[in-house]
């Protein structure tokens, strides 16, 4: 046999200059650049190219668009390889490889298709019906029905692919590169519109390009397009999702088509989010399938793929052909195919009362006919014709789906049999075939109207445009034919929905269980569920519904369109965002300082901060345990640049101050600091910070690193929405500055040879402010701790936080200065019982976290009306405590639930949760945190912290949550 | 997404905002009985047609912009100003 036998000796869109090598299931063939992997299949004589959904029956390729409901396949190898891929959308490129699915373990022998004689177990609803008892058997039926039935299996790797996204605006864009988009891009584009023109296929023309003489017509339409410097042509783009405002988004699919040959420093998707003043749908129309007994077979065909097959790709489906057709087109389909060459033994016309009423061959071998009457019943003896090709024709179904997807309204059209655009969003407008306006010439005029509307709608004048002269037509006709009930003694499957094997019977089925409603059949039959959304199928399908319900077409309704119209890759829609460039990395001024000293990083929100510093050959534990040890024996420094920090300035500024904080600050002077508790409206504590008075109407507030945003949000949203009365203006200040904590108690001895200013106790007291020069550095420092030790904060022009801090090391040399990371901060700070994210959770108040004696009562404040709720002041509100193991030695896990015994039956009533938990380097022995309902009244009890997660359980013994320094007496000399 | 017009930066993409809620909400007085504050704190209409909100444009200027928007249709009925 000849390479491609079934391919034209001439003829057709392909280069045959060039041949293209690929393989499908291992097996090598040939096609040609202008290939689809479907019409090279097809040259090739491939007829079974996958086994269907449910009953495993080989299936071939059905249609030449994004519509195919069979053809689908795994493309590529490796992690590179996409399972359920449109070998009718894949254009050729060599070395490509192809498998077919669904199938085990070959295509040709495939066991499953066991399912197809074992149909009477598989009707509509059959995993409601079959499996339903017993439960504990679920797991089991699960597998084998997975196995079983379905289609692509996913690809356990990371995608190696890159992925691109871009943002564009433009006044007209017109969807559909076909006769009617490019008149309408033409009349928009001659308007002085900026205009897109996008098309999902590899070149521009629309379903012209598969009948007999090309898109020969639009050709000078298309080159003044591509020459307009204010049109943009986006080939292999498919339009897959319309939004609010006239966004529409999308996915280009830029170096699929190339294989090994693609440009490495191209993307390989890119997907758009278009901002359109003007939207022109021009998305043509789909051909429907016919229903009858043994629909599904290889090679059953829609006409119009057939001539696509034949015009565009001079290959043959077949060698002697019947078409089937109930409307208007039949005339074309048998000339393109008697022009090939092809055999015509039969034209089967619906509307002369014929219709084909059954099949046979694994591989089309021969059809039936029969006349029928007007509910599609065969009423004599059928006849047997031999052929290897149907070319099938049920009429065109307009693509409606982007109009839907803004919620455009459909009305049926009798005229065609289909559903046409009626009112929708103001900005879009449907045009051609897409409207149900099928002859050419209405078409193109369309088009042309189309253009002119939106280019008005834009305040510019459309232009005067002749049209392409195009042969005379036929008027379209159509008689509806929804399905062809099956002869009497010839059974076989009429398949609605190939894709998910669904068929007519299954949907009497539904109809006859009473589902009323066709949202309700759909997810009941699973109809239209498939990957391909029933393109092919839902017509028919509610066509089918309605008929057995006595109802019209236009009553029972379509099921809802959303978005995507066709699938998109996961990867184009994550876009590069993915691994470390998910989020920002905010790093400090110190970052790299920390790296070069070999720090350990953690991260927190977007930020990474040095967790500790191991030397060479110390553990990460026994690094921070050394830190904390450093910190409270003689100095250490930390990076605290990520707090948030807020600037606040204006007249106003105390006053406001005054009710963000429930604590008071009218009296704070000029040069001091605070510390600040800042509450919800409903009385839950926000964040904790500090405030540092810096002039009469200016103040330095730092907020927790996590807390950053929302607490600046929420000043602005108070200053803007409920006080804008109130002088007073906020700005993030958290980039401007570097923040350095220095703690210990020999801290104010190395801060007194940096500073140039009097550092000591009387210059600057406990919660003292003072600006001083440290390196050449204007900082300011606070006295204010977090560790429990005589300490500073000190807060630096961003770029001179790297000078401060070694000149600190420097100066702190002499007594054992060391920088100490989070670890030992977080340590510290559990020593002494501070609440920090995991305690202010959006649950606890004040007095929960044991702060009540902060809370002013001489002030109205944002939370205090509803921080006098009975409710928050109920004896068992979970409040904070401190535990310690009984043992003395066993860590309290983290996330532990409190709980009064260890023997106890579940349900366990649970008393709170640790919060919490460290070993403490300064005790030696672990502690933790926990909100305990009762809190301190239980101080002594004796409870259990369970984590059966772990299944770990810990005997602790409630105590006061301070466990260092109580009194605070190392913070005030 | 929506075009949200900000008084400031004239009309920009939603992506860049934070919906910040109901701007047609007052708050209490400091002293108000608390079912007053309860109400205000907790209580939501759920219109169906327009409603006049806050976006907070967090990405921009940091303005709360107010708008009146259908919740049926996301059409922006009256272009908004500032807060209050
Ligand atoms: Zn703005």
């Amino acid at each position: 046999m000849s390479a491609e036998p079934f391919r034209l000796p001439s003829g057709g869109a392909i280069d045959r200059t060039r041949t293209l090598a690929f393989t499908f299931d291992g097996r090598s063939y040939t096609g040609h650049p202008g290939d689809t992997l479907a019409s090279a299949l097809l040259a090739n004589g491939v007829r079974i190219v996958g086994r269907s959904f449910k009953y495993h029956r080989p299936r071939g390729v059905f249609t030449a668009g994004p519509e195919e409901p069979n053809a689908l396949v795994r493309v590529g190898e490796g992690a590179r390889a996409e399972p359920n891929t449109r070998a009718t959308m894949v254009e050729l490129y060599d070395g490509l490889v192809a498998q077919s699915q669904n199938c085990w373990p070959s295509l040709g022998l495939d066991i499953w298709a066991l399912n197809n004689l074992l149909a009477p177990l598989f009707p509509a609803g059959f995993y409601y019906k079959t499996f339903m008892a017993p439960a504990r058997a679920w797991p089991a039926y699960e597998r084998i029905i997975r196995r079983a039935a379905g289609i692509g299996a996913h690809v356990p790797h990371a995608d190696p692919d890159r992925y691109e996204r871009r943002f564009a605006h433009c006044d007209v864009l017109v969807v559909g590169g076909g006769a009617a988009g490019i008149m309408a891009a033409t009349a928009a584009a001659r308007a002085g519109a900026d205009v897109m023109l996008i098309d999902e296929r590899d070149t521009l023309g629309g379903h012209l390009r598969g009948e007999r003489g090309g898109a020969e017509i639009l050709l000078p339409y298309l080159r003044e397009l591509a020459a307009d410097k204010n049109v943009r042509l986006l080939p292999r783009t498919t339009a897959f999702g319309v939004y609010d405002h006239g966004t529409v988004a999308l996915a280009e699919r830029v170096t699929d088509h190339l294989g090994a040959a693609a440009t490495p420093s191209l993307p390989r998707q890119r997907l758009w989010m278009v901002r359109a003043r003007e939207i022109v749908i021009a998305a043509g129309a789909i051909e429907r399938p016919l229903v009858f007994a043994g629909n599904d077979r290889p090679t059953v065909m829609l006409a119009s793929a057939v001539r696509t097959y034949i015009n565009r790709f001079a290959v043959l489906p077949g060698r002697r052909a019947v078409v089937f057709t109930n409307n208007s087109d039949a005339a074309c389909t048998a000339r393109d195919l008697t022009a090939a060459g092809v055999e015509v033994a039969a034209v089967v016309d619906a509307r002369a009362g014929q219709a084909v009423v059954a099949t046979t061959g694994r591989s089309l071998r021969a059809v039936a006919i029969s006349s029928i009457d007007d509910a599609g019943r065969p009423i004599d003896a059928s006849r047997w014709i031999d052929c290897d090709l149907l070319a099938v024709s049920g009429g065109l179904t307009p693509s409606v789906h982007l109009h839907s997807h803004t919620g455009g309204k459909l009305t049926w059209e009798e005229t065609i049999a289909a559903f046409v655009p009626g009112t929708g969003a103001a900005n879009i407008r449907v045009c051609g075939a897409a409207r149900g306006v099928f002859p050419l010439a209405d078409s193109l005029s369309d088009g042309v109207r189309a253009g002119g509307v939106a280019a008005q709608a834009l305040g510019l004048k459309p232009p005067a445009l002749d049209l392409p002269a195009c042969a005379p037509e036929e008027p379209w006709s159509i008689r509806p034919l929804w399905e062809v009930k099956s002869a009497r003694n010839m059974r076989g499957k009429r398949f609605v929905d190939l894709q998910d094997d669904v068929t007519a019977d299954d949907l009497e089925l539904a109809v006859r269980e009473n589902y009323r409603s066709i949202e309700h059949v759909k997810r009941y039959t699973t109809l239209g569920m498939g990957t391909d959304q029933g393109k092919t199928a839902n017509l028919n399908g509610l066509a089918i519904v309605a008929q057995r319900r006595a109802e019209t077409i236009a009553t029972v309704g379509t099921t809802t369109f959303r978005s995507p119209y066709t699938p998109v890759a996961l990867g184009a829609l994550a876009g590069p965002e993915t691994g470390k460039y998910f989020e920002p990395i905010r790093r400090t001024p110190l970052h790299d300082w920390h790296a070069a000293q070999g720090a350990t990083f953690v991260e927190a929100g977007q930020w990474l901060r040095p967790r500790a510093y191991p030397r060479p050959g110390e553990s990460f534990n026994a690094a921070w345990r050394r830190e904390v040890l450093s910190v409270r024996g003689t100095a250490g420094i930390c990076d605290v640049s990520t707090l948030g920090k807020i600037d606040v300035q204006g007249p106003d500024a105390t006053a406001f101050l005054e009710r963000v904080y429930c604590n008071g600050f009218a009296r704070l002077p000029v040069g001091h600091g605070r510390y600040g508790l800042m509450l919800r409206e409903d009385g839950i504590v926000l964040d904790d910070g500090t405030v540092t008075r810096i002039g009469e109407r200016q103040y330095f507030l730092t907020t927790t690193t996590s807390n950053a945003g929302r607490a600046l949000a929420h000043l602005e949203y108070l200053l803007q929405a409920v006080w804008p009365e109130l002088k007073v203006r906020v700005a993030s200040v958290t980039d401007q500055y570097g923040q350095i904590a220095l703690a210990g108690p020999r801290s104010r001895d190395v801060l007194g040879k940096v500073a140039d200013i009097a550092v000591d106790s009387a210059a600057l007291s406990f919660l003292g402010s003072a600006v001083t020069t440290i390196a050449g550095a204007r900082v300011r420092l606070l006295r204010v701790s977090y560790s429990g030790e005589l300490a500073y904060e000190i807060a630096i022009p961003a770029g001179h936080t790297v000078a401060v801090w070694e000149a600190l090391l420097v100066a702190g040399q002499e007594f054992g200065l060391a920088p100490y990371g989070a670890e030992a901060m977080a340590a510290m700070r559990i020593e002494k019982g501070h609440a920090a994210g995991a305690e202010i959770n959006g649950q606890t108040t004040p007095a929960d976290l044991g702060l009540a004696r902060l809370v002013s009562t001489k002030k109205y404040f944002v939370g205090r009306r509803l921080l006098e709720r009975p409710a928050m002041a109920d004896a068992a509100r979970p409040t904070l405590i401190g535990l310690t193991p009984v043992d003395g030695v066993t860590p309290i896990p983290a996330g532990a639930q409190l709980i009064a015994d260890a023997r106890a039956k579940p349900p366990v009533k649970m008393l709170g949760h640790v919060t919490s938990a460290t070993f403490s380097p300064t005790l030696g022995r672990p502690i933790a945190l926990a909100l305990l309902t009762g809190g301190m009244a239980r101080i002594d009890e004796t409870l259990v912290a369970a984590s059966p997660l772990d299944g770990v359980s810990v005997a602790a013994r409630v105590v006061h949550p301070v466990f260092y320094d109580p009194a605070g007496e190392r913070l005030h000399d | 997404m929506l075009l949200i017009p900000c008084p400031h930066c004239g009309p920009r993409s939603h992506i860049e905002f934070t919906y910040a809620g109901d701007a047609t909400l007052r708050r209490p007085a400091d002293d108000a009985p608390l079912a007053e504050w309860a109400d205000y704190v907790y209580l939501r209409d759920n219109p169906h047609g327009p409603h006049r909100e806050y976006w907070h444009h967090v990405h921009g200027c940091r303005a709360y912009v107010t708008v009146e928007r259908d919740t049926a249709t996301h059409a922006i009925v009256t272009p908004g100003g500032e807060a209050s």
